[in-house]
């Protein structure tokens, strides 16, 4: 079945207040912009938020929280957002910080079926509060539970009309498992092919995943930090 | 040299060839360029690279390729790109040879706190609890004190943790510490500097090895 739908807004506009969406993305690299802009427009509220970060002031889903349409947000960094940090200190935003493995086996988790799983990592932290603990071989490990989301928005460089995804270098980072742990995926593309041109051995994310892709156009791609060679050595 | 120069040229010394290393933000990030030319290394950047290149010139910036500190880089001949469960599954389950990270304070026994000051804006771990659980070897490298000139190597630390008995090798400017079955052991002092000197800057209890060695 094909999936190429023409407007993020009426997908979008099924999105119910109070959802969990999951966000893919690192930094600013991998966002699904047009997904982010139409939730914005279309202010739906008290969101709960998982992604590896939450944007910069003004941009990515940095433009949700400006918005205060966010009420919790799963991520593993937030540090490059001053308005995240008022929310915070106010108490109108709720704030689940997750090692970002265990953020990513989380989601991978939700995808795959798997409720919980033990981990090594955030043992003897505070992360590990609260949370049961196993020893394995001789050695301690906590129990992460797994993450699904009512919605997933992904980024991807390309699909085919059944929603087969290829990402662009580092753009792939979560997009992959957050595109296996929505109830309903979106999948927002730069370019879109006829079945049959992706070379099946070089899909990254089999359509079977994916409910809904969009061709976005004038995508920003804002870098954060542009970072360039420079001749001198250290110090 | 300054203080940050010593520590990274001293730091480079614990990737040999053909490791795969993954470097921490800020400090770390400076031991890839002492990385000798003829090693094939490849330095792994949790958002889903192996094989981090240079960074870019103007005409090969990409916003699709950056590193963990979201700063564009370029991909070395041989890199590879992955997913974020990927990235960690090769962090978590030992495939990364060394990791070499920044520290706040480290204790006696190993301990790292490296995230999080209390009162401050907490920004987030990342991906530094799954990199000291996972990593085969866990070097952190940090200035001996504070700027306060308060000892960074704790008897207990007093900063939330980062692991608990993760770091098996503490580099600053001054020192080289091993952490073993025995507790912390002094094996190496910067030139110039004494045992007495490293006593009174170290809160934490140390051994001194047997085969103490000096370097630049």
């Amino acid at each position: 079945m094909h999936k190429v739908e023409k407007n993020i807004h009426e997908i979008v506009g099924e999105v119910q207040d109070g959802a969990t969406i999951l966000v893919g993305g690192f930094g600013l690299c991998g966002i699904p912009e047009l997904a982010i802009e139409a939730i914005r427009q279309k202010g739906i509220k008290d969101l709960t938020v998982v992604s590896n970060n939450c944007g910069v002031d003004d941009w990515g889903l940095g433009l949700l929280l400006a918005n205060k349409q966010i009420k919790k947000m799963i991520a593993s960094y937030v540090g490059e957002n001053k308005t995240f940090e008022q929310q915070f200190l106010s108490g109108e935003l709720e704030v689940e910080l997750t090692p970002q493995g265990t953020l990513a086996e989380r989601i991978r988790a939700g995808g795959a079926g798997i409720p919980a799983f033990y981990t090594a990592t955030g043992v003897g932290t505070l992360i590990a509060e609260g949370k049961p603990v196993k020893e394995f071989d001789g050695k301690e490990y906590i129990e992460e539970r797994a993450i699904v989301g009512d919605y997933a928005f992904v980024k991807a460089w390309k699909a085919d009309k059944l929603g087969n995804l290829v990402y662009r270098k580092t753009a792939r980072n979560f997009n992959p498992i957050i595109a296996t742990a929505g109830k309903i995926t979106i999948a927002e593309v730069e370019e879109i092919v006829e079945v049959g041109e992706l070379n099946p051995d070089e899909i990254h994310t089999p359509a079977v995943f994916v409910q809904h892709v969009i061709l976005g156009e004038g995508y920003e791609k804002k870098i954060e930090k542009r970072t360039l060679k420079v001749e001198e050595a250290i110090g | 040299m300054s203080v940050k120069e010593r520590i990274v040229k001293r730091a480079v010394k614990e990737i040999g060839n053909g490791m795969n290393v993954n470097l921490g933000i800020g400090m770390p990030t400076l031991v890839a360029n002492e990385i000798p030319s003829d090693y094939q290394v490849l330095l792994q950047s949790e958002n889903g690279l192996l094989g981090i290149g240079p960074y870019p010139d103007e005409s090969e910036v990409d916003p699709d390729l950056i590193n963990a500190g979201k700063e564009t880089v370029t991909a070395v001949p041989g890199a590879s790109f992955f997913d974020s469960a990927e990235s960690f599954a090769m962090i978590r389950g030992g495939h990364i040879d060394v990791a070499i990270l920044g520290g706040m304070e480290v204790s006696e026994k190993g301990d790292l706190a490296n995230w999080m000051i209390p009162g401050k804006m907490v920004k987030g771990m990342g991906g530094a609890m799954d990199l000291v659980q996972g990593a085969k070897r866990v070097i952190v490298i940090m200035e001996h004190v504070s700027k306060y000139g308060e000892s960074k190597i704790k008897k207990e630390c007093t900063l939330p943790l980062t692991g608990k008995k993760v770091v098996h090798r503490l580099i600053t400017e001054l020192a080289v510490f091993d952490f073993t079955e025995k507790g912390m052991v002094l094996i190496e002092l910067a030139s110039g500097v004494s045992i007495e000197d490293i006593r009174e800057k170290t809160e934490a209890d140390f051994l001194v090895s047997e085969n103490l060695i000096k370097y630049a």
